[in-house]
């Protein structure tokens, strides 16, 4: 058995389903990042200065790349898979000889493949407002790789645990939204009171955000080496957990 | 070879509802099987648990010599189903839909290309190969299901109500290609609630009810089983009371129609010449019932 084919098969279906609406899934983005740039960074950030020795639109466009790329992954393979679920086809996959290991590696590549190109979208339009030479490309885009894999491990997780639409918003609204702004995005931690620097610190996206800007200007509020360490730890953790839900057929078998 | 063998196969489902409750059952390889069984008795359970969508609390599946828990992949291999529901991507088109199934079996690009389309113009819907889904009528989207299971040659081919809710004149010509795809050696299974289709199309019969099988033998000796035939006539002149048939229960309908039970060893002959004695002319005649229709329901109600 050729199981090459079918993970191609998953990961081609599921770039031409978020490319067929690219409207719905690049457009917004670029729209969305090109009013932080001009707002936040343009407008509001000439009068704030410099944070870290950067200037304040180079220390928000790492944090603005890094936040595209956890939510887009995250909605490509929770919507995709919960909509798989929702409309039965899931099935097409189950009856046929694919592996379970293979049937998660296929939908998390493809949420992988969107926040990357996602990511890389908002990192153009950045070019138009901040100039800056990348620190570590290394860092960078390892960073980029496993937020993207972790978060579309965690759109998975959702998707086979729903039970309606309303289960699938719950995480990214109430949940992603607020941690990424909590993240340090659009400052930094150093200028919180103490009891919230503690409590920041329990928040993961605190520390993607950081490791990328690390990669791209050479700044950081926290330790690269222990950021790399915790997200290959989530990885490891809720890839084992999608397999176990996926075994047991938790959401997707009665 | 047994093309499927179920071995003491049992379901209980979370909130203890008790779907299957051992059941036993093979099909030989090249048959035209037929599972028939009232809303609820445990046939879409079975279907469910030997597709891989269902997980089975116990017992054991076997297909062409391949057990669905210790040589899965293979076992799956030589399953294709045609659910009852629509469950492909309403979006992808119809081509889309039947090459990603052949992708999914492993199939290289250029061998997926080519029985996409044998399928798709065997269904007769290589002209709709660009069309997306949704906009297919009722019976082209069952015919897409019968192309997707058939993209990659399975030994085994489910029909789970393949027929349900298309018109009479789809009907006939799935059950033609139904027939054609069988004499090529694919073996069978068909669940339907038409029972003519099923006592016309399958050679083999199990009839599942309460989780149990309560009958399991081939169409014709079952059939040989039925007692009594149900007539339904049609009368050249109006009549005011049934007339009396000696062996025979008869009922009228209406003033030029008569319904009437005979039992076999009564005939035709000797029920024509008792209406000709009492000056009854029949213009024509027809099945009340199904055969088969009638011994499902003999059999599902004697439980």
């Amino acid at each position: 058995m050729n199981y090459s084919i079918a993970f191609k098969t998953i990961v081609f279906k599921e770039i031409y389903r978020f490319l067929r609406i690219w409207p719905q899934t690049l457009l917004p983005p670029a729209i969305t990042t090109t009013l932080y740039f001009l707002i936040f960074g343009k407008l509001i950030g000439d009068r704030i200065g410099t944070i870290s020795g950067a200037s304040y639109m180079d220390y928000i466009v790492p944090g603005i790349i890094i936040m595209s790329v956890i939510s887009h992954s995250y909605a490509n393979v929770v919507s995709s898979f919960y909509s798989t679920k929702f409309q039965r086809n899931i099935e097409e996959l189950l009856v046929a000889p694919v592996p379970n290991w293979v049937i998660l590696s296929g939908y998390i590549s493809g949420g992988i493949i969107r926040g990357l190109l996602v990511g890389a979208v908002v990192a153009l339009i950045s070019l138009l407002f901040a100039e800056f030479a990348v620190h570590n490309i290394a860092i960078a885009l390892s960073t980029a790789l496993l937020t993207a894999t972790l978060f579309s491990l965690a759109g998975f997780i959702n998707a086979l645990l729903a039970e309606s639409f309303d289960d699938i918003s719950i995480i990214p609204n109430f949940v992603l939204t607020p941690l990424s702004y909590l993240g340090g995005v659009f400052y930094s931690v150093d200028m919180l009171p103490p009891i919230w620097q503690t409590i920041s610190m329990g928040n993961p996206i605190l520390y993607m955000v950081n490791a990328f800007r690390y990669g791209l200007i050479g700044v950081s509020d926290i330790d690269i080496q222990l950021t790399f360490i915790m997200m290959i730890g989530f990885i490891i953790t809720l890839t084992l957990f999608s397999l176990y839900l996926l075994y047991k057929g938790i959401g997707i078998k009665n | 070879m047994k093309a499927l063998s179920l071995g003491n196969l049992r379901k209980t489902y979370s909130n203890g509802f008790e779907a299957l409750k051992g059941i036993n059952l093979q099909v030989e390889e090249g048959d035209f099987f037929a599972l028939l069984g009232p809303n609820g008795a445990g046939k879409s359970t079975a279907i469910g648990i030997i597709s891989s969508l269902v997980t089975a609390s116990s017992g054991s599946v076997s297909i062409f010599g391949h057990d669905l828990e210790t040589d899965r992949e293979r076992a799956k291999s030589c399953i294709g189903l045609v659910p009852q529901e629509v469950n492909f991507n309403q979006f992808d088109t119809v081509k889309g839909i039947v090459l990603n199934q052949a992708g999914y079996y492993g199939m290289p690009r250029k061998l997926a290309l080519q029985r996409t389309e044998h399928c798709l113009k065997q269904m007769d819907l290589w002209d709709k190969r660009d069309t997306v889904s949704r906009r297919l009528s009722g019976g082209m989207k069952r015919r897409v299901m019968i192309a997707r299971a058939m993209v990659h040659a399975p030994k085994l081919l489910i029909l789970d109500e393949p027929t349900a809710g298309v018109d009479i004149e789809i009907r006939r010509s799935m059950w033609l290609m139904m027939q054609e795809v069988n004499q090529q050696g694919t073996t069978i299974i068909l669940t339907t609630h038409y029972l003519e289709e099923a006592e016309s199309l399958c050679r083999n019969i199990a009839i599942i009810d309460e989780g149990r099988i309560v009958e399991n033998s081939d169409m014709a000796s079952l059939l040989s089983r039925l007692h009594i035939d149900h007539f339904v006539l049609d009368l050249a002149e109006p009549l005011n009371t049934a007339p009396t048939i000696g062996g025979c229960q008869v009922e009228l309908i209406s003033d030029k129609v008569l319904a009437i039970a005979i039992p076999k060893e009564i005939g035709l002959n000797q029920l024509f010449s008792q209406l000709t004695a009492q000056n009854i002319q029949v213009m024509s005649l027809k099945n009340k019932t199904n055969r088969l229709e009638q011994l499902f329901m003999d059999l599902v109600a004697s439980k």
